[in-house]
């Protein structure tokens, strides 16, 4: 199946811009920094959260614990797949019990991502409260999963796929909708 | 990559490839081991069962604890209590454990090639926890995860195994993982514990240790079997642990940030002295530790996977 590039939906500023306001959200949600960790889910959710704890740390002037979640042994497809999703190392070097986690993803399409992410978080610890940043809210859900911070929502059809590209691993920022062609 | 292999019978027969990925999967599984909450859904729902013909406890136990973090149930049949003793054959035994729903079978057996008849008669995964002199893959494959791990990799490294390599199947699978990856593998040890021939398998033969221990960067030391002493392989212990036992004046002529191993368990004072096992180059202890995140790895990367392998024809 191939796939053809429909639109660029998001630039470096636009991702930049986004990210900005989502850390100011944070912080006026969660009243500052106190007992905020951020959580990205490998592996774009990893640079988003790095870039939102650097804004924080801008905006605010302290910093916030940052982690990396590997969900490949909490997916609920592994039985059904021919491959093997390479398995990659949690890096969570503090405690979250207690803690307000913010989980940060590219991407938020049918939740099952983030269902298999708060399986795992809540394995490591008893986080206070679970919150979600997403870049791009794209619709679809297959379960009852919300985000708290949206950089940008983006209605679309299940034929497309949304291409999450950041410079950390893609050399470049930019968001392109694709259309599989049948 | 994409690791489709329905049994883990040796190494013989991986890919570099491979190896590297078992390696790499059990990074993370370390990991896992390190939490309050030792134990992730991935296998839930998924059997495992240790057949052991020979007295284990820390690879039975290793495997056991490996199915169970990762979720899976685990049972166990062993020779003294069941009824092997009873006279079932192999065969049967599989077949009643099969008829159990067990998704892989742990065997270790006296046997060289027991695993191997095992696989062909099973549509359960199985994996060889040692079989007779000839292999014992997962021991072979947490040494090489201990030594990438502390060395960084093996190209050109220079490993010594040492001690009693006629008998042993941790030495062979060293040999077969090792070379496979790039180490320059030597064997050191009596004339009387080498088996023939075993510079084919691609290693340099010692017979003293002044040479063979020279600038090596690993020495992984074998078990001396104190049953073989009765056959008269060397004349007393006493005479063996002056000749090949790794004490602190044998370890002087490795590299100085040589590594030590041993597979256990130790002979204390005989085939290691203690203040090199209890010292700063000895890395035992974590070399149990990567056995079971090797071993997760390994039952991850078997069934985790959906399509159910049927049995060749």
């Amino acid at each position: 199946m191939s796939q053809r590039e429909k639109v660029q939906i998001m630039d470096a500023d636009g991702i930049r811009r986004a990210l900005t306001r989502i850390s100011h959200e944070i912080l006026e949600k969660n009243a500052g920094t106190k007992d905020l960790v951020l959580i990205g889910i490998r592996r774009r959710g990893v640079p988003l959260a790095r870039r939102i704890a650097e804004k924080i740390k801008e905006i605010e002037g302290t910093s916030v614990p940052m982690g990396i979640l590997d969900i490949t042994l909490y997916r609920d497809d592994l039985s059904q797949l021919e491959y093997h999703p390479l398995v990659r190392k949690t890096e969570v070097p503090f405690s979250i019990s207690d803690q307000k986690v913010v989980l940060v993803d590219d991407v938020l399409f049918t939740g099952r991502t983030v269902r298999a992410a708060m399986d795992a978080l809540v394995d490591l610890g008893r986080p206070k409260s679970i919150q979600l940043a997403v870049l791009i809210d794209r619709g679809h859900r297959e379960l009852p999963i919300r985000a708290d911070y949206i950089g940008k929502n983006v209605p679309t059809s299940r034929r497309e796929i949304i291409d999450v590209s950041l410079r950390e691993i893609d050399d470049e920022d930019k968001v392109i909708i694709f259309e599989k062609e049948s | 990559m994409n690791f489709k292999r329905k049994d883990i019978l040796g190494l013989e027969d991986l890919s570099p490839e491979e190896i590297t990925l078992i390696l790499d999967t059990a990074e993370p599984m370390k990991e896992i081991m390190t939490r309050d909450i030792k134990k992730v859904p991935t296998l839930r729902g998924r059997s495992v069962i240790t057949l052991f013909y020979e007295p284990s406890t820390r690879t039975r136990t290793s495997f056991e604890l490996a199915a169970k973090y990762l979720g899976a149930d685990t049972g166990s049949i062993s020779v003294a209590t069941s009824s092997v003793k009873k006279g079932e054959s192999l065969r049967d035994t599989a077949r009643t454990v099969e008829a159990m729903a067990a998704d892989t079978i742990i065997i270790r057996h006296s046997s060289a090639g027991a695993p191997h008849l095992l696989a062909r008669w099973v549509s359960a995964r199985v994996i060889n926890a040692g079989d007779g002199a000839h292999a014992h893959p997962t021991q072979a494959l947490l040494d090489m995860y201990t030594i990438r791990e502390k060395k960084g990799g093996f190209q050109g490294l220079k490993v010594a195994i040492l001690g009693d390599i006629s008998h042993s199947r941790v030495a062979r699978s060293n040999i077969w993982g090792l070379t496979k990856m790039g180490a320059q593998v030597r064997v050191v040890g009596p004339k009387t514990l080498m088996p023939p021939e075993i510079e084919k398998l691609g290693v340099e033969v010692y017979y003293n240790w002044e040479e063979g221990l020279q600038d090596v960067d690993v020495i992984n030391v074998l078990r001396i079997q104190l049953e073989r002493q009765k056959k008269g392989l060397f004349p007393s212990i006493r005479e063996y642990t002056n000749l090949y036992g790794l004490d602190r004046n044998k370890l002087q002529v490795a590299k100085p940030d040589v590594l030590v191993l041993h597979p256990g368990p130790v002979n204390r004072g005989i085939e290691i002295s203690p203040e090199v096992q209890d010292g700063p180059h000895a890395v035992i202890n974590e070399q149990v530790t990567n056995g079971v995140a090797v071993r997760m790895a390994l039952l991850y990367l078997l069934m985790s996977r959906g399509e159910k392998d049927e049995i060749p024809a």
